[in-house]
């Protein structure tokens, strides 16, 4: 809830203690003044004033007195226990008076005229006792059938109504619902400031309660049915509807937990508080997915809440670990939440609003629903698309990276069906199981990744032991294979490659041989030429030595002549 | 009337303060009980603004209140009596 609908501060309010109504009322109940909450029997009225009695006493040092026309003191207490109060203790220590107006119509007859002044008297009697500032009237007009003179009795009320705000006491008064008007005496809402009206519903069998304010003297208020619970958790109120499209956008990215998927998406991995979509057929891997990022987010230290309507938590961990993920660690460590239930469990309304309040007590970064489409039988389309709505606002105001599985059935046109759910989604990944060759390939594509960049690619995807991968595809020839039909593919590439390696192996040899062949012709006709060459130099020399020769002889010659 | 013999029996009036109501009621009864049921009845006088825990401990809410506890069972009227004819078919005497 934004402080800017808060408008300049107007009138004083109690907080009730109820999670959810105080932030829908700014505050909770008008002060000093009488509120009415009225509905049909079962919806919750007398745990509501209960709890606002409570919390008073218990919290805001507010003492109470519990008026009551019906119930007996002991019921009371005992009723309440199931909300986790501990009335009697607060009796004890005079915190909270329950005082027990019984009027029975079979021993009193009416002669003349009279007033009310003995309800008075013991209200300001228990008033005063303990310095009540809080009160409730459960349920004020069981008078109405005690009395036959009603006129006596409406003056009554009215002088009460109006002696409780003198005396500056929040006053909460609970009444039956009449035909057609919102009490069975007309009287109550118009002398109370605020009257809110508690429903319950039944639609398909399944019962959701709802609140709405009908009117709040002197205050803005939420006007939607919110609706709201009654559990161990108390009373709680859930504003689901108050939620806007101005959440902050996180640059931050968040991995998959399939390195390939990562891979995939330009920057690794989608960015933190987006919602992403996971949609595919039967057996297709979604909750495996979606469990893979749970273990991605956890390792990281980071928390995660898993809604499942399909699986029980056991199961779940148990087929996860056949993924090499071990979500029992992480539910062991208090990192992960595993909330189970079926969706006809409860109405829609009551879903979402038990996810959110999960969602809120457990602060999460990773938030899985699996699956969305559990809800589609349940409630008609445009009931899940607002329920949708306001998960992914939820979200997205929180922060909270959300996971969403969507089961599409087979021959079902993908986008077609869920053109509604894809506005809403930041993120597509759309798991397909095809038949090709005699067997079923599961195949990945991310259809869509608002704000990033990623592939393309239509990839096979494949979970063993070791996890979830993501096969590159086969891309040769001009067309992508997947499964039998890529290995085949493959292995006859493998083969033609192997094929083309022996003939360059063999060419290589060739050459090589060539090579080592015109070598050795070198080498011989290098050794030719040394040979020649050397008898070439025993020619010159020999040649030499004859002409030294020669002219030796010659000189001799001469000398000998000479001298003779 | 054989109820003659009958020992004298106690009604109580609540009241609150000394208001018209509650002031008829008085006359009213002391009138009824002195014309039509002499001896049969005492009456009681209480004054739940002097005494409120009273209201809580007897179950009071209107006022005036006239209870008669016996016999049983315990009868309440409520109102200024003011009529005498009512009030007697209410204890039971004519």
């Amino acid at each position: 809830m934004s402080d800017s609908r808060l408008p300049t501060k107007s009138i004083a309010k109690s907080p009730t203690g109820i999670s959810g109504f105080d932030d829908l009322t700014l505050g909770g109940l008008p002060t000093g003044r009488p509120t009415l909450v009225c509905g049909t029997a079962g919806c919750g009225k007398t745990l509501f004033a209960a709890t606002f009695l409570v919390h008073g006493a218990r919290e805001l040092g507010e003492p109470g007195v519990f008026v009551s026309f019906e119930e007996r003191p002991s019921d009371i207490v005992d009723n309440v226990a199931s909300l986790g109060f501990d009335l009697e203790a607060l009796i004890e220590s005079e915190k909270v008076i329950i005082e027990h107006i019984a009027v029975d119509p079979s021993e009193v007859a009416e002669i003349g005229d009279f007033d009310l002044e003995g309800l008075f008297l013991r209200l300001e009697l228990a008033i005063d006792t303990i310095g009540a500032k809080r009160v409730v009237l459960d349920t004020i007009e069981s008078l109405f059938s005690a009395f036959t003179n009603q006129a006596v009795l409406r003056a009554e009320i009215r002088r009460l109504f109006d002696w409780l705000k003198d005396r500056g006491l929040t006053t909460v008064i609970t009444g039956e619902r009449g035909d057609g008007a919102l009490t069975r005496q007309g009287l109550e809402e118009y002398v109370s400031d605020c009257v809110l009206l508690l429903d319950h519903r039944v639609q398909n069998q399944i019962s959701t309660r709802r609140l709405r304010i009908v009117k709040y003297r002197g205050s803005s208020h939420g006007t939607n049915e919110y609706p709201f619970l009654i559990d161990q958790g108390g009373f709680s109120v859930l504003p689901v509807s108050s939620l806007g499209l101005n959440h902050r956008v996180l640059d931050e990215r968040v991995s998959t937990g399939v390195h390939d998927l990562d891979a995939m998406i330009g920057g690794g991995g989608f960015h933190r508080g987006s919602s992403i979509l996971i949609s595919g057929v039967a057996g297709s891997g979604k909750s495996s997915l979606a469990a893979s990022f749970v273990d991605t987010a956890c390792k990281a230290g980071q928390r995660a809440v898993f809604f499942s309507f399909e699986e029980s938590e056991d199961q779940t961990v148990r087929n996860m670990r056949s993924l090499g993920i071990d979500l029992g660690e992480h539910l062991a460590a208090g990192r992960m939440k595993y909330v189970a239930a079926r969706p006809t469990f409860y109405s829609l309304e009551m879903h979402l609003a038990l996810m959110l309040r999960e969602a809120m007590a457990f602060r999460p970064d990773i938030f899985v629903l699996d699956p969305l489409s559990a809800f589609t039988e349940t409630g008609n389309r445009s009931e899940v698309h607002a329920m949708l709505l306001r998960i992914v606002d939820f979200l997205k105001s929180e922060g909270i990276t959300g996971v969403l599985t969507h089961l599409t059935q087979n021959g079902q046109t993908v986008i077609e069906t869920d053109s509604g759910l894809s506005s809403l989604m930041d993120a597509w990944i759309l798991l397909l199981n095809r038949e090709s060759n005699g067997e079923f390939n599961r195949e990945l594509y991310l259809l869509k990744a608002r704000g990033l960049s990623h592939s393309n690619q239509v990839r096979e995807f494949v979970m063993d032991s070791d996890g979830i991968r993501l096969m590159l595809p086969y891309m040769g020839q001009g067309k992508a294979l997947t499964g039998a039909a890529r290995r085949v593919a493959e292995a006859q590439e493998r083969r033609q490659e192997r094929l083309r390696e022996i003939e360059a192996e063999k060419a290589q040899h060739l050459i090589e041989q060539r090579r080592r062949r015109t070598l050795a012709q070198i080498e011989i006709l290098r050794s030719e030429l040394e040979a020649d060459e050397a008898e070439l130099r025993g020619l010159v020399e020999t040649e030499t030595d004859r002409r030294t020769q020669i002219e030796t002889d010659e000189a001799e010659m001469r000398q000998s002549r000479g001298k003779r | 009337m054989s109820t003659e013999d009958a020992p004298t029996r106690k009604l109580i009036l609540y009241v609150a303060g000394e208001t018209p109501k509650s002031l008829a009621a008085i006359s009213n009864l002391e009138r009824i009980c002195r014309e039509h049921l002499p001896g049969k009845y005492r009456i009681e006088v209480i004054d739940l603004k002097k005494n409120p825990q009273l209201a809580r401990e007897h179950k009071i809410v209107a006022i005036p209140t006239l209870v008669r506890e016996l016999p049983i069972p315990i009868r309440k009227i409520i109102g200024d009596l003011s009529d005498e004819q009512k009030v007697l078919v209410n204890l039971k005497v004519e």
